[in-house]
């Protein structure tokens, strides 16, 4: 019993160590010393890799995840004759909540992992060590490209996300289904607000992008140095900060659409 | 030793881990433009040392002096500074993987000059002349030799002709040809370039061929030290035990235990 | 890869995201429309304003001219006091004009009705700040029911 305790209470103490050394790089990584001009590749090089890269995936996802909701929308609503209200359904779920979500989560997979696995890897084999040693910052060098990636790139892929799936929710709607294809765009236009719905999305999503990449960067660059180590941490990455999007969202949901 | 002051020097140095001390009280100096060696027994933190010197890790107590400078109070920036005055060969090479051989050794010269180009492309070409990479310019980490890659790493070490360059196991796990290859370089190297080299190696008689001066450091502190025509005079059992290699002496074969027969006895109860 | 294709590629990514952006903002929310124009403010009294929002529509014989730019409680009589933006180019409403609170469908959303009044020399026109007096409350669907059992009973 009293081993339980202390262990819970072990388990506290690491949870706040963890997000206080994940505070300190955040900012080591953000004001530490100025970069000249000449980081503009490095910036161009990580929104490649975690932006570009990550594109085919989101579109694709986004063209199922809107299909399926028009299919399964058009069923309930066409039991109360309310067909024309698929473009609203379709349309909200996707900019409130399952856009950034979604989005979220397939990020924390596909490129959060991958920048865990790379940073830990980096250190595993010594090179942000030698990079300290050459007098390089590797907070500056590797960290913070990677992190304004991130953040910058999930806003960016959720949109692409939503519009994908309202277009694919389209395709199922009015050209399988049958609904009035002007219906679709009006009813839609009639009860979705940019700034309450569009703009509180692209919102969500860079709150996600922040957590996902602060999670997965901490977790790289606090990786046991061994192979167990990395993956452990690149688990722990997809983990953390899937439970981190879905806890975060419940809140900002309710804070933007509860009231 | 030189008449000059040295360049690196190590005062009353201090450092445990958690509860486990790896030196007390430990000095040892290094002189300018000679190559100086570290050897030990493995496990006794002797790239801990190379760390403290380059202001990785902080000592508990004790002076560490690069330059008249004391390291570990320096500032962040100062740090840097000194920093790159020094340069660290590790033991894996630690290139970056995601660069080719040239834009690793460029990778110092980029970060730290606003040179042209074509003055980068000259020096780069002149360090991997200097080990004799030049051909493999093009190629990437992957692709390289455990020896090529350290000789890579090497000539990004030299990139920006520093004043010191710490060898962490140089020749751990190299073939006797590439391990001759490096040998050469770190003298030649130290010569040619006027650098004060220190290298950390377990590989007795590498160590001995190339190095000025020689620290042996077992249990937490220095046990003896000399030129190594006069280490293999040492008086010190312990000295001569690691220098000839053999297995029993007064570092024990065996790992602390009880008594071999008592526990014998104990199965047969 | 060299960072000329590179910029090249995130380029393109960047570009999709802003098409995509005017897509939800023009096709889905139809943003842009009345968003950016002149509007004038008028301010109303209701008894009781039912499901009101802030950006509620103000509809004229069904037509867009306005939103519910505030809701606040008149803190001496507590009743709800409604802030209108309307838009400049219908700026000649008489102030004999009326608002109600409507419903659009049975279970729709609820908007503001304006029914302009008559114009003759004493009527002057609606202007900025001005408060329209005329109002009818939103109905409510439980009154309207307790009412109607009520009437039965009698």
């Amino acid at each position: 019993m009293l081993n339980k305790i202390q262990q819970i209470g072990a388990n506290t103490l690491a949870i706040f160590s963890g997000l206080g050394r994940a505070t300190m790089m955040l900012f080591g990584a953000l004001f530490g010393r100025p970069r000249p001009i000449k980081a503009w590749p490095l910036y161009i090089k990580q929104l490649y890799v975690v932006g570009v890269q990550s594109l085919l995936i989101i579109v694709v996802s986004g063209l199922f995840i809107g299909m399926v909701l028009a299919l399964q929308g058009y069923t309930v609503l066409a039991k109360f004759g309310a067909e024309q209200m698929l473009g609203p359904l379709v349309a909200l779920s996707l900019l409130r909540e399952l856009g950034p979500v979604v989005t979220a989560l397939l990020f924390a997979g596909r490129a959060g992992s991958a920048l865990t696995a790379e940073i830990g890897l980096m250190k595993a084999t010594e090179q942000l060590s030698s990079m300290e040693m050459m007098a390089v910052d590797p907070l500056r060098r590797v960290v913070a490209p990677r992190f304004w990636a991130g953040v910058i790139s999930m806003p960016l892929l959720a949109l692409i996300f939503n519009a994908v799936g309202i277009l694919g929710g389209h395709l199922v709607g009015v050209d399988w289904l049958g609904v009035d294809g002007g219906g679709y765009w009006s009813a839609m236009q009639a009860n979705v607000d940019f700034q309450q719905d569009v703009l509180n999305g692209v919102i969500k999503s860079f709150v996600f992008a922040f957590i996902v990449t602060l999670i997965a960067l901490h977790k790289g660059y606090d990786a046991i140095p061994t192979s167990e180590g990395i993956s452990a941490a690149t688990t722990q990455t997809v983990v953390t900060s899937s439970l981190a999007v879905l806890g975060f969202d419940f809140v900002l949901t309710a804070v933007m659409f509860g009231g | 030793m030189g008449s000059d002051k040295p360049l690196v020097d190590i005062q009353n140095l201090t450092f445990r881990r958690g509860d486990r001390v790896i030196y007390q009280d430990m000095s040892m100096q290094f002189a300018r433009g000679k190559v100086t060696a570290i050897m030990g027994p493995s496990g006794i933190g002797k790239t801990t040392l190379l760390r403290l010197i380059g202001g990785q890790l902080k000592p508990d107590e004790g002076r560490i002096l690069f330059e008249g400078e004391d390291i570990p109070r320096l500032s962040r920036s100062k740090l840097y500074r000194a920093r790159q005055k020094m340069s660290m060969l590790f033991q894996s090479g630690a290139l970056f993987s995601e660069m080719s051989v040239y834009d690793n050794v460029a990778f110092p010269i980029r970060e730290h000059t606003k040179l042209p180009e074509e003055i980068i492309r000259l020096m780069v070409l002149m360090k991997l002349e200097a080990v004799g990479l030049r051909g493999a310019r093009d190629l990437m980490p992957s692709e390289l030799s455990g020896g090529m890659a350290r000789r890579a790493a090497l000539a990004r070490s030299i990139a920006l002709d520093p004043e010191l360059v710490m060898y962490d196991e140089p020749f751990a796990g190299q073939d006797p040809i590439s391990m001759g290859v490096i040998v050469r370089l770190i003298r030649s190297l130290n010569d040619a370039l006027g650098l004060t080299s220190i290298v950390v190696s377990h590989d007795v008689d590498e160590v001995m061929s190339i190095a000025d001066y020689v620290y042996v450091v077992a249990d937490k502190r220095v046990i003896g030290h000399g030129t190594p025509e006069q280490l293999r005079q040492h008086e010190s059992p312990l000295v001569q035990q690691f220098l000839r290699g053999e297995a029993d002496g007064p570092v024990p074969f065996h790992f602390r235990a009880a008594n071999y027969g008592d526990e014998l006895m104990e199965l047969t109860r | 890869m060299t960072t000329r294709k590179l910029e090249l590629l995130v380029g393109f990514f960047v570009t999709l995201a802003i098409a995509a952006l005017l897509l939800l903002a023009l096709k889905v929310a139809n943003a842009g429309v009345g968003g950016s124009d002149q509007t004038y403010h008028l301010q109303a009294k209701f008894s009781n304003i039912g499901g009101l929002k802030v950006r509620s529509p103000v509809k004229v014989g069904g037509v867009v001219v306005g939103r519910v730019a505030s809701i606040k409680l008149d803190p001496e009589n507590f009743q709800p006091v409604v802030m209108l933006e309307i838009n400049s180019s219908y700026n000649n409403f008489p102030e004999t004009s009326t608002l109600s609170i409507l419903t659009s469908g049975l279970l729709g959303e609820q908007y503001i009705g304006l029914q302009p009044g008559f114009v003759d020399e004493s009527v002057s026109i609606l202007k900025d700040g001005d408060t329209i007096e005329d109002t009818k409350s939103a109905i409510v669907l439980e009154e309207l029911i307790g009412q109607f059992l009520f009437n039965r009973g009698n």
